[in-house]
Formats: C-alpha cells, sequence, structure tokens
C-alpha cells in the first residue's frame, strides 16, 4: 500500500520536476516523451526495492532476545525465480523496442530537407551553407541560423580531433571526428537562440567552446543568407569578430 | 652497505633505478645517433629519455626489490632458494614494505595501497569541486582542471576500484576455499607491487611538463596522440596497472579451480568466491584490449606509426572500439567482486540462506558473458555505423535482468529473516537502494535516443558515480568492516561505523543525486566552467561533496584507531559458516593447521545441524550446528 501511494508520488512528481531544456525541435518532443516513459516504468521498480529493504529492515530487524536466533532456511523459489527473469525481460524488451520506434521516427528522412555543414576545431564552430541555399558561392560562416518548420541535415567534420556537436534544446549530438562526416538531422519547431556545445573533450578550450543556434522564420533564413552572400562573389566568412554577437 | 645493495629490498631497488636510467639515457642517445643527424635535431632529449625511463624504471625498480628473483634464479641455472617461508607472515610493520609471498599479507598490502590512492582520488574530486563551486572560477587553470578529472578517475578506476577487490579477495578467497596460499605467491606478490608502481607513474605526471595527462581516462585518440608527454604517463601507467590485474586473475583463476579443500564443489563455493572467479574471467579476457589501446597510443606518440592520424589512413574509431571493449567490462571487474560481497554480508546478518544459491552463481557468468557484448553504448554517438546502435542496446537492455535477479534474490533473503543492523548490513542495504538507482539510469542510457541527448553529460557522471560509488564502494566498505576482525584480530568501533554509513549514504545521494538534472539540462561533463543557469545547483554539490569527503574521516578515524588498539575480535563473530570464520582472527601463518572438508552448502543458516567444513581428523564439537564451527 505504501509502495503504490509512494509510486503515485514518484510518478506525479516527474511530470511537475521541469527536467529538459526547451523542445526545440520535433525530435526533443520524441526523446522527452521516451524520457516520461522511461521514468513511468523506473519508478515502481525502484520503490518496490527501497519498500522491501525498509519493510524488511523495520519488521524483521533482529529484536533483544533473538541474537541467536537463525531466519527459517529458505533456498529459493522456482516459480518467483522464473517470474522476476521473465517479466524483466519483457519489460526491457518493450522499453528498447518503444526506443527504437522513437529512434526510426528522429532519424528519418524526410522528403524535403536542407544540408549544413558542421566543422569543428579547436576551439570554434563554422557551419557551412551549400550552393543550393545561397544561390551563389558556399557560405562559411562562424553563425548557424536555421529555418523554423524545415528538416536540416548537418555534415559534421574535425579539422584536429574529435569533437561533439551537441544542440541540448534539440536533444541531439553526434561526434565530430577527423577523417569521416558524420550526420543527424533535426526539424527546428520553435523560434529562438539555443547553445551549441561542444560535448566531447577536445583541450584546454574544451569548456569555451560554443555557439548559438538560430532558428528563425524561413523569411528572416532567406534575409540572413542574402545578407552574409551579398557582395561576396568568392566564398563569404564572416569574420571572428561577429561569432555570437548576432542574437 | 655492500651487502644492503646486493639483497632485495629498497636500497638495491634504488641502485638499479639509476643503472636503468643511465642505460636508458644511453640508449636513445645511441639510437638518435646512429639514425642520423637529419631526423633528429639533438641526440639528447628529454621526452624520448622519459618515455623509455617510464618502461625501464619501474621494471628496475620491481627487480630491485626482488620481484623476480627467484625466477632469475631458475632460468640462469643457478640453485633456487628452497622455500623456507620465511616469507610469510608480517610480524612488524616493515614485512608490508619488502616482497612478501603471504596472501594474507599482499592483501593487506593491495587494501592500504588502495585506499591511499582512493585518498587521494577523493582529494582530486574535491578541487575538481572547489573550481565547479562557482562558474568562471579561477581556482585553477583549464589545462589544470583537465588533468585533475583524469587523474581523478584514473586513480581511483586503476589503484582503487579494481584493486581492492583484489585485495579483499586476495586475503579471503584462499581461507574460503580452504586453501593454505594463492596458486603462485611469487606471482601474488610481484602483482601488488606493481600497483604502488602504476600509482606513482599516475601522480608523476602532475610533474611532467605541460601538465598532467588531460585528455580524460578515456584518453581518445587523436587528442592524446598530440598531447603533452604527461599522456605518457598514462599509456605506460595503464600497462603496469594492466599486468597487475591480469597476473592477479590468472591467480585467483587456478587457486579457485586448483585449491578447494576437498568436499567443496563449485557450488558449495560461497559467492564471493563465485563472484571473484567471473571477476578473473572478465580481467584475463578484456584487461589485454585496453593495453593494446594504450601501446597504439604509445606507439603514435613516440614512433609517430599514425594509428589514429586520419590523414594517414588512421582510424580514429578503432582506439574507442578496442579501448570499450575492455573498459565496459572493466565496470563488471568493479561491481562483480562488490556483489560477493553482499551475498556473503546478507545471508549472514539475515540468518538465512541466499535466495537462490544457482541462480546468483548462473547470473554473474550471465553477466561475464553479456559483459563482452555491449561495449559499443558508450559509442552511440560517436559516428560509428548506425546499425551497431540496435544490436547493442538490446543487450545493454537484456544485462540488466541477471542484474536484476541478484537484487531480487538479496531482497527475498531479507525477507523473514533475523536482520542484525550493523555496519556490514547498513552498507549492504544501502548499496541495494542505491546501486538500484545507478541501475535504472544505466537502463535508461540504453534506450539509443535518450542516450543521444545525455551521452557525456553531468548524467553520466551522476549514472556512473551510483554506480562506483553508490554501487561499488558501498559494498567494498562493507567487506571492509566485515573482515576487519578477521584481516586485523580487533573489531572496528560500531557507533562509528554507523557514523560513517549514515553521513556517507546522506551526503553521496545530496552529491550525486542533482547531477541527473544538470545533465537533461545541458551541462556538459569534464568542463571546467559553465553556463550561468547552472550555477545553483552545482554549488550545492560542491557543498555536498566537501561532506563526503569529511565523511571518509570518520572510516579512517576508525580504523586506524581499531587496527592499533580495538577490542580483542573472536575468530567468528557474526557466526559465520564459511571456513574463513572458523580459524583464528587473525588466521595462522598457513591458515589451517588441520585441512578442512566440505560436507554442505556454504550459507545453511537455519538449517538445523548444518555445517559447511569439517576439520579432520577432528570431528567438529558438537553443537557446532546452528553458527558453524569455531576450531580454535
Amino acid at each position: 500500500m505504501l509502495g503504490v501511494i509512494a509510486t503515485a508520488i514518484g510518478i506525479v512528481l516527474s511530470f511537475v520536476i521541469k527536467w529538459f531544456p526547451v523542445q526545440a525541435s520535433t525530435q526533443a518532443h520524441n526523446t522527452d516523451r521516451l524520457y516520461h516513459v522511461l521514468v513511468i516504468a523506473s519508478v515502481p521498480i525502484f520503490v518496490l526495492v527501497t519498500t522491501v529493504v525498509l519493510y524488511s529492515v523495520w519488521q524483521f530487524r533482529m529484536k533483544s532476545g533473538e541474537e541467536l536466533k537463525d531466519g527459517p532456511p529458505i533456498h529459493g523459489n522456482t516459480r518467483l525465480e522464473v517470474f522476476w527473469t521473465a517479466i524483466p525481460t519483457v519489460l526491457l524488451l518493450g522499453l528498447v523496442g518503444y526506443s527504437f520506434v522513437i529512434l526510426h521516427d528522429n532519424e528519418k528522412k524526410p522528403a524535403r530537407e536542407i544540408d549544413v555543414g558542421v566543422t569543428g576545431q579547436q576551439f570554434v564552430w563554422t557551419y557551412q551553407y551549400p550552393r543550393s541555399i545561397t544561390g551563389g558561392a558556399t557560405l562559411n560562416s562562424y553563425q548557424l541560423y536555421v529555418p523554423e518548420g524545415e528538416s536540416v541535415e548537418f555534415n559534421i567534420r574535425s579539422k584536429d580531433v574529435i569533437h561533439a556537436f551537441w544542440v541540448p534544446a534539440f536533444r541531439i549530438q553526434e561526434d565530430a571526428v577527423p577523417g569521416i562526416t558524420t550526420h543527424w538531422r533535426a526539424t527546428p519547431d520553435r523560434i529562438g537562440s539555443y547553445p551549441v556545445v561542444c560535448n566531447l573533450l577536445c583541450g584546454v578550450g574544451h569548456s569555451l567552446m560554443r555557439s548559438t543556434i538560430h532558428v528563425v522564420t524561413q523569411a528572416r533564413f532567406k534575409a540572413w543568407i542574402a545578407s552574409q552572400t551579398r557582395g561576396a562573389t568568392t566564398t563569404a566568412s564572416a569574420g571572428p569578430a561577429s561569432a555570437g554577437t548576432s542574437g | 652497505m655492500a651487502a644492503r645493495l646486493r639483497a632485495p629490498g629498497f636500497y638495491r631497488a634504488g641502485l638499479y633505478m639509476v643503472f636503468a636510467l643511465l642505460f636508458t639515457t644511453a640508449l636513445t642517445w645511441i639510437v638518435r645517433m646512429s639514425t642520423g643527424h637529419g631526423t633528429f635535431r639533438h641526440y639528447i632529449d628529454a621526452n624520448a629519455i622519459l618515455t623509455v625511463a617510464l618502461l625501464a624504471v619501474p621494471l628496475a625498480f620491481l627487480i630491485g626489490i626482488g620481484g623476480f628473483d627467484y625466477w632469475f634464479y631458475w632460468a640462469s641455472g643457478r640453485p633456487t632458494r628452497p622455500e623456507d617461508h620465511s616469507g610469510h607472515g608480517a610480524y612488524s610493520w616493515k614485512d608490508y614494505f619488502r616482497i612478501n609471498t603471504d596472501h594474507k599479507v599482499i592483501g593487506i598490502q593491495y587494501l592500504v595501497n588502495s585506499f591511499f590512492f582512493l585518498l587521494v582520488g577523493g582529494l582530486i574530486a574535491m578541487l575538481m569541486r572547489a573550481q565547479l563551486a562557482q562558474p568562471g572560477s579561477h581556482f585553477v587553470d583549464a589545462n589544470t582542471f583537465n588533468g585533475l578529472f583524469s587523474v581523478h578517475a584514473t586513480l581511483l578506476i586503476f589503484l582503487f576500484m579494481v584493486p581492492v577487490f583484489a585485495g579483499i579477495g586476495n586475503f579471503v578467497i584462499p581461507l574460503m576455499i580452504g586453501a593454505p596460499d594463492m596458486a603462485f605467491p611469487r606471482l601474488n606478490a610481484l602483482s601488488f607491487w606493481l600497483l604502488p608502481v602504476a600509482g606513482l607513474i599516475m601522480l608523476g605526471s602532475f610533474f611532467a611538463p605541460g601538465g598532467a595527462f588531460a585528455d580524460g581516462w578515456t584518453a581518445y585518440a587523436p587528442l592524446s596522440v598530440n598531447a603533452p608527454i604527461g599522456q605518457t604517463f598514462f599509456s605506460v601507467g595503464i600497462q603496469f596497472a594492466g599486468a597487475s590485474s591480469i597476473m592477479t586473475a590468472l591467480n585467483f583463476l587456478v587457486t579457485i579451480i586448483t585449491m578447494r579443500a576437498p568436499g567443496m564443489s563449485f557450488f558449495r563455493m560461497p559467492l564471493l568466491v563465485w563472484a571473484n572467479f567471473a571477476t578473473s574471467l572478465l580481467v584475463v579476457i578484456a584487461t589485454p584490449f585496453i593495453a593494446a589501446s594504450q601501446f597504439f597510443v604509445l606507439l603514435d606518440r613516440a614512433l609517430g606509426f599514425n594509428f589514429f592520424n586520419a590523414n594517414a589512413g588512421g582510424d580514429v574509431l578503432m582506439y574507442q572500439h578496442v579501448f570499450w571493449f575492455y573498459s565496459h567490462p572493466a565496470v563488471y571487474i568493479m561491481i562483480l567482486p562488490g556483489f560477493g560481497i553482499v551475498s556473503e554480508v546478507i545471508a549472514v546478518k539475515a540468518r538465512k540462506p541466499i535466495f537462490g544459491y544457482r541462480m546468483m552463481a548462473f547470473s554473474l557468468l550471465a553477466i561475464v558473458a553479456l559483459g563482452f557484448t555491449v561495449w559499443a553504448h558508450h559509442m552511440f554517438t560517436s559516428g560509428m555505423a548506425a546499425w551497431i546502435r540496435i544490436p547493442m542496446a538490446i543487450t545493454t537492455s537484456i544485462i540488466a535482468v541477471p542484474t536484476g535477479i541478484k537484487i531480487f534474490s538479496w531482497l527475498a533473503t531479507l525477507w523473514r529473516g533475523v536482520l542484525h543492523l550493523d555496519t556490514p548490513m547498513l552498507f549492504a542495504l544501502g548499496f541495494i537502494t542505491t546501486f538500484t538507482l545507478g541501475g535504472i539510469s544505466g537502463i535508461m542510457l540504453a534506450m539509443v535516443p535518450f542516450d543521444i541527448h545525455v551521452s557525456a553529460t553531468y548524467f553520466i557522471v551522476a549514472h556512473i558515480h551510483y554506480v562506483l560509488f553508490g554501487g561499488s564502494l558501498m559494498t567494498i566498505f562493507a567487506g571492509v568492516y566485515y573482515w576487519f576482525p578477521k584481516m586485523t584480530g580487533r573489531m572496528y568501533d560500531e557507533r562509528l561505523g554507523k557514523w560513517h554509513f549514515w553521513s556517507t549514504f546522506v551526503f553521496l545521494n545530496l552529491t550525486f543525486a542533482p547531477m541527473h538534472i544538470l545533465g537533461l539540462e545541458g551541462m556538459p561533463r569534464r568542463v571546467s566552467t559553465y553556463a550561468s543557469q547552472f550555477a545553483g545547483l552545482n554549488l550545492f554539490i560542491s557543498i555536498a561533496s566537501f561532506g563526503l569527503g569529511l565523511t571518509t574521516l570518520v572510516f579512517l578515524y576508525n580504523i586506524v584507531t581499531s587496527w592499533r588498539g580495538g577490542p580483542r575480535a573472536v575468530s567468528n563473530p557474526w557466526r559465520g559458516m564459511t571456513l574463513e570464520w572458523q580459524v583464528s582472527s587473525p588466521p595462522p601463518v598457513f591458515n589451517f593447521d588441520r585441512v578442512p572438508t566440505v560436507v554442505g552448502g556454504p550459507y545453511e543458516y537455519g538449517v538445523p545441524g548444518a555445517v559447511h567444513g569439517i576439520f579432520t581428523p577432528t570431528p567438529a564439537p558438537a553443537g557446532a550446528g546452528v553458527a558453524g564451527a569455531p576450531s580454535h
């Protein structure tokens, strides 16, 4: 009974607590839903274990006069053991199956998407917009703008050591690995500016390897691309001074 | 003096180390000179000398102190000294500072050495928390900070967690299986002395030019390939710690397989023996992989092999696969012996047989087998082939099943028992709750989309500390208190022990629980500064962690004063049935004056008239039934 109450309180708490940063991509909604399912499945198990421990301590602790007493010689119970092997197996396979559904949804390639290059180097991120977006030369920028409501595939590279390109508001990261190109995609669905974090130790400046992703309307995105490419016949490049200044 | 320099010991070790340094300098000079001016600007190069010296000087120390004497005599055809057992037993503190072949002495050496590095690693953690108390603080600079968390993790994994269990096992296992010693006592002595060597190499890196190794205990290439010379200390130190692990594991396997007392079938072995058997299998199979990973890095660093240089055809991800093929089984190496300890403590303190003994043993073996199939769950965001995530997520989920069986079996063992709630039991019960939490967060991390968000964040830091601190360390404390009377012949202070438990339990949760939230909210690990939104929780964690650090003082005070002047312990203070409790505390030099014969299971509490072992020719005294028979 106590266990049921504690479970209920735990699950309610799990919805009250604000665990995550804002959700700024469709993937974030999925991942957060997965997290809540996991918490709902976990709370009863933790409560069960703790309750049995506390109940045993309360009920079966040695009372005075029992110093030489032993418990009943119970060696096991096959049905119980099969039960607590089978139930967790089914539960775990169910959860991991559900996580694959979410994974599939999160990584599904949509009909239309834009590609943005991401390059990590000690200790700065740069972003490359292909001709298909700029309409002219490729754009290499310290700033990252993406349009709202359109799937973006990030093609991630590294010039030196391993970094990790992480946007907590999107709930996605992937390492930038020298020698290969890695990818992840997200569909931003909330206008705003969110941190981009390097999440793999890359040297002495790792803590400061930060950037910002700006999710803007389609119109503003086009305007920003135009402003970056205007007057630049070759590869345009925003100077370091402009990195992170606009918001 | 000349005699001292010839006899094995610290004087000879010092002399040989000087020789090794001279040899190293000469060797690098000759090699550099012979390969010509064009390649090397200088014949004498500090980094080259240091790299070779890191291998040669520790070996010279080990030879000098006498770790190889017997084998050298044998190999060179000289008469070996017949074993006169002068290397057995410890009669003064000095006996702990020489090559000693007594498993009980080696066990204590292991434990004291491990706890020394626990204190050092813990102090380093305090320095890190001081830096992290506020965002943007300048308590230490970024490079030093990176060095601090790298050395913190390395010391606590390779110089505390792994060897401390080997220490407990070393002391207890021969006693538990009714053997006079380990199978290979000289190998046992050598495997201990490799550890302080490895530890001093790791700590010595703080004095290296460019600072300590600062790429995390994972030392991912290519960052570690291009790091300052401090990184070499890690690559080489791992070799010594790993060699020690492998030697001890082999020793455990042979001891357990061949030296069990008559009647001790595998299914009459106490679960700690089972646990060390399983762990040793993991160690022997997995440890060569981390040795390889660090040799790759060493060859890349010292000789430009380009294993991990992508521009020259190197494969960066391969490092991670090889590294985690050891380092995931390593987390089971760091918890399975703890499972064994908890099984011993709970059976004795609940006065009941372990519920489902055979399933407990089989689940250990299941973890060994599954433990080798999950390594890439550390690499869900590494850029490896996407499909690998699917099978690895499934195996990672499934490996929770045998662990769950163990937890449920312990709970069932508690049920209707007669619970003696003293310090070892409190730590065992505390372990069940905190480890369950760490296990649950582990299952969450097996879920790929969730892991993609929190991988390498403070959520991981919280998870690993719940598993290793809330899990392994709790079992270690339980084990140290439980066998303290047997090891020292003295009782610890029960009141201080309870204080130690409660303060540790409270502060560990206050310290590590909030880290889950930090990680979910987006705080990466391994950063010396962070966004101001995380300031409140970090300050809270720092304060709690200082409290957690202070609790260790209670433990230290209790252990030191009890060891020096605690009340004398009887041979079987807990009324345990396993064999180690049937001999005096501390045990005789050769463990058993009479060879025990095992006639029943190890946990037959509550079974009228049951005994685990009897001592021939004298049968066990009458009335031994309930508690087993103290024979001395």
